[in-house]
């Protein structure tokens, strides 16, 4: 490939976009419609940005690194939770929806919140290494060293972003606003992995033992199908629900 | 209106806001940390491909120390950077990764054994000893003597995000989350907090704090072409500017990273390089070998962007759609360490561009990236000019980075920043300095004007657009305060800015929508983000010589004999179309490593009549010196430990070194 790959066609989209301020007693939620002329390399970021800048400078939703990686742009579109930034309009049809993440607080159109919601899992799943005397430890000396293939490991569970696409596409936690999510559960998976945290089994059962934590789970999968990070959450709930079932015997 | 009281006010919510945070509170202090986004949102996420701390464990960083990281650090910041600033940096820099460690952060670890690497476009074989195994590894970075940049695979900034914000949830250090300083508040001695807008509801609130600090990261966003978050708009240090009295140090210092993927901007680290890719012209042939034959790729970034730039100049450039651009090759890593190591890279290829890197070729051009200046502390992080007011990390100009900053070298000051800083803060909270007296009505006045100009802009039937003048603003940057910089041209932008400033007057809204109203926000956030870009030119105008990534075409030379100096800008007189300028001397005969050349890039240079004289009394001093401990010898030519709280102050053990 010597090329940037483009498209040969550019076409008028017909975007319809959520629109709701709650902070606004007047505004009614309603579906609103604007056309763009798709450009080269277009993504839903460039697409959003142009039509606040040209059509509607109201128009509310969440960018931060627009590369793929912070996890704030987190929405529906045509039906299923992804990242807006890394979407390019060539991938979708001429008819695009994009709607909200259901199951977090609305802060305007596009924009939820979703930080509110991971500091509050974060918080009562203890997303955090528990250690005697962390506050002590002896930074001048060596490390503590680490097998190489543990440490790969626990990465490849801490790559989770917490955008929230696998709250959104979750069956659970749309009936029960308790449920911590496979967001909440793969953190516990982590943490559970990691030998630097001292926390036993019976811990972890105290904090995800029941039916807001991963006895919620109906194993319908949306979570593994949404995740921008392609996390194998299925394998870890199911993984974790073995361990919690063993520990609450 | 709603007045919050804390000890300690931190202002962002980035690494080195809420390293900072967690040390203020281990003191026994109360803190608040305010951010534009969820913590973990912010741009230090972003970093990907290594934090510089000299463990030396791995084969490639064998007998690597904290010498050689201040001195590759040194070179690196074209001799621009605070000497002593530095070697605190380097001692407390594997401090902070083994903190990190402990708390969590899964850094890549070395293997024993046998591995393949690539080095020059070859294979070659290296053996990791059965001594070091398990222990944290390193990768290759630019413009450094060893393997330093410690890494979790390409998402260090990440993993360490989440760790930090984890710990600082641990620690119960509230985050108040898409809050925005909009001022600080102070009585022109002393800084008392901030006045500052949710969000999400529009309220206006003040925080009333014993010591601030300034960690919002830095101002990329007054360019077009970027790798920084679009949150990077440089509002922390706009503030300080704001006040009239706090200085904002070498402006003018503008990083460009090579690799930034055209046409996003987005970034790809400069670990492709590190482990060993190359960069090809349009006619798919390596060409920095020509430019580079020392370092190559891998000389610093102000070298490597500007070698770039020159090649598409020649002519040599490949042609796309979106203008001339380079190649970055990271095929010959094979499919096992791209997925493994650059697997943040492998994903951006693959939905930004929709390219195999495996098989294809990277679009790369140099972008803005980094922000060398900003609010102008001392090496403990406080403002000399407005007590209580203090800085960290990228927003801040203790000045670690001089005229460039080495990739890795970034992710590491924000978390040994956030040491320093928040143990800094806490004494001044401790001391008499810290007692707080002012009248609430302080900070209703400071609310009073913010309103004011929030008013005055829904008011306004003047017709002109606020994100248009933003994108002109961000043209003008990318166009005329580039790579390449020509007095005519900086004379142009800094007119052109002025105008746009005077523009800003005439800005009206259509969208009087209640809430955050993002239109409002650009509003108020531009004619900030213009006086931090007049800075920025103002500073390159007058700055008549080539500095690290500064570099005047009409000026190719570093000139030490004029230029041994900080640029140090204010803004007295909010009505003043342009800051005030002034210079701070940079003493050559306190330097431990005197003025001379990089080991890569330009060989001509203006030397200062010091530097003879300083490299005189140090090889005086070291010949008189009866010791080989190296240690003792660094003491002997510029003392630097004292400087650091108590706690930072060991040494730090390594393998094969006692």
């Amino acid at each position: 490939m010597e090329r940037i790959p483009v498209q040969e066609i550019h076409r008028t989209l017909r975007i319809q976009i959520f629109r709701h301020n709650p902070y606004n007693p007047a505004s009614i939620p309603t579906l609103q419609d604007f056309a763009l002329e798709e450009a080269d390399a277009m993504t839903l970021f460039i697409a959003l940005n142009e039509i606040r800048q040209t059509q509607d400078p109201s128009l509310q939703f969440d960018f931060v690194c627009r590369a793929g990686i912070c996890g704030s742009c987190g929405m529906i579109v045509n039906g299923r939770p992804a990242l807006a930034c890394r979407t390019l309009t060539r991938d979708l049809p001429d008819d695009i929806i994009l709607a909200p993440l259901p199951a977090f607080e609305l802060i305007g159109d596009l924009s939820v919140n979703t930080g509110k919601w991971m500091r509050g899992m974060s918080e009562r799943l203890q997303t955090w290494v528990h250690r005697q005397n962390l506050e002590q430890i002896d930074i001048d000396g060596l490390e503590q060293a680490m097998e190489p293939e543990l440490a790969e490991k626990i990465y490849e569970l801490e790559r989770c972003i917490e955008c929230g696409c696998c709250v959104a596409a979750c069956g659970t936690a749309q009936m029960h606003e308790d449920f911590v999510g496979a967001v909440g559960l793969n953190q516990i998976t982590r943490f559970r992995l990691d030998p630097r945290d001292e926390r036993t089994d019976a811990d972890y059962y105290e904090l995800v033992g029941d039916d807001s934590g991963v006895f919620g789970c109906m194993t319908l999968l949306g979570c593994e199908d949404t995740c921008p990070k392609d996390l194998p959450l299925a394998a870890q709930i199911a993984f974790l629900r073995r361990r919690m079932a063993v520990a609450g015997l | 209106m709603q007045i919050i009281y804390t000890d300690v006010l931190v202002i962002g919510g980035g690494l080195a806001g809420q390293r900072a945070a967690i040390s203020v509170k281990r003191r026994g202090h109360d803190t608040i940390v305010l951010s534009l986004v969820p913590a973990k949102r912010s741009h230090s996420a972003a970093a990907q491909g290594g934090m510089q701390a000299s463990l030396g464990n791995c084969v490639g960083g064998a007998g690597d120390n904290e010498d050689t990281h201040f001195a590759d650090t040194v070179r690196g910041s074209d001799w621009g950077a605070d000497q002593q600033v530095v070697r605190m940096f380097a001692h407390a820099a594997p401090k902070a990764i083994r903190e990190l460690a402990a708390w969590g952060v899964p850094w890549n670890r070395v293997q024993r054994g046998e591995h393949e690497i690539t080095v020059d476009g070859c294979k070659q074989t290296v053996v990791e000893t059965d001594a070091a195994h398990g222990l944290i590894t390193a990768r290759n970075f630019g413009g450094t003597a060893k393997w330093r940049a410690c890494y979790v695979s390409d998402g260090t900034g990440h993993a360490m995000l989440y760790t930090l914000s984890n710990q600082a949830i641990a620690a119960n250090i509230p985050v108040h989350e898409r809050m925005e300083a909009l001022a600080l508040i102070h009585d022109g001695e002393r800084c008392c907090g901030a006045i500052v807008r949710n969000l999400m509801s529009g309220e206006i609130l003040a925080y009333v704090a014993k010591a601030t600090c300034i960690a919002t990261g830095g101002f990329g966003r007054i360019y077009r072409v970027s790798t920084n978050a679009i949150i990077n708009e440089g509002m922390g240090a706009a503030i300080a500017l704001e006040t009239g009295i706090a200085c904002l140090g070498n402006m003018e210092a503008i990083q460009f990273h090579p690799t930034a993927i055209v046409p996003a901007g987005i970034l790809v680290t400069e670990a492709c390089r590190g482990d060993g890719g190359l960069l090809l012209d349009g006619a798919n042939r390596r060409f920095m070998p020509d430019y580079e034959p020392e370092k190559k790729e891998l000389a610093s970034r102000d070298v490597v962007s500007r070698r770039m730039e020159e090649h598409i100049a020649a002519g040599h450039g490949a042609r796309s759609r979106f203008g001339a651009h380079l190649w970055l090759d990271i095929r010959l890593l094979g499919r096992t360490h791209i997925e493994r190591n650059l697997r943040e890279v492998n994903e951006i290829c693959r939905y930004f561009l929709g390219i195999d890197p495996l098989q294809d070729l990277i679009p790369v051009r140099p972008a803005q990236h980094y922000s060398m200046g900003g609010v102008r502390t001392d090496h403990r992080g406080q403002s000399p000019q407005l007590k209580g007011l203090f800085a960290a990390g990228e927003a801040a100009c203790w000045d670690m980075h001089g005229f460039n900053r080495l990739g890795g070298n970034s992710v590491a000051e924000t978390v040994v920043a956030g040491m320093i800083v928040g143990d800094s803060m806490a004494d001044f909270c401790d001391s008499a300095d810290g007692a707080l007296q002012m009248s609430t009505a302080l900070a209703e006045s400071f609310a009073a004007r913010e309103r004011q100009r929030m008013a005055a802009i829904a008011a306004c039937r003047g017709g002109e657009s606020a994100f248009e003048l933003t994108r002109l603003m961000q043209d003008t940057m990318t166009g005329k305060v580039g790579i390449f910089r020509q007095g005519d041209q900086l004379h142009e932008a800094v007119a052109t800015l002025q105008e746009l400033q005077r523009r800003t007057g005439n800005i009206s809204l259509r969208s009087n929508a209640p809430g955050a109203n993002p239109e409002l926000v650009a509003a108020y956030r531009l004619p900030r983000m213009l006086k931090l870009a007049l800075c920025v030119a103002c500073g390159a105008l007058q700055r008549t010589e080539s500095r690290g990534a500064h570099y005047r075409a009409d000026f190719p030379q570093r000139n030490d004999r004029e230029w041994m100096r900080r640029t140090l800008a204010t803004w007295v007189d909010p009505q003043a179309e342009l800051p005030i300028l002034t210079y701070e001397a940079l003493d050559i005969m306190r330097m431990e490593l005197p003025p001379g050349w990089r080991g890569y890039g330009a060989r001509d240079y203006i030397d200062h009549p010091d530097t003879i004289r300083r490299q005189q009394v140090i090889d005086t001093v070291l010949a008189e010196l009866a010791t080989t401990d190296r240690h003792q010898r660094q003491a002997a030519l510029m003392p630097f430990i004292h400087l650091l709280p108590e706690h930072l102050r060991g040494r730090n053990q390594r393998l094969g070194e006692e």
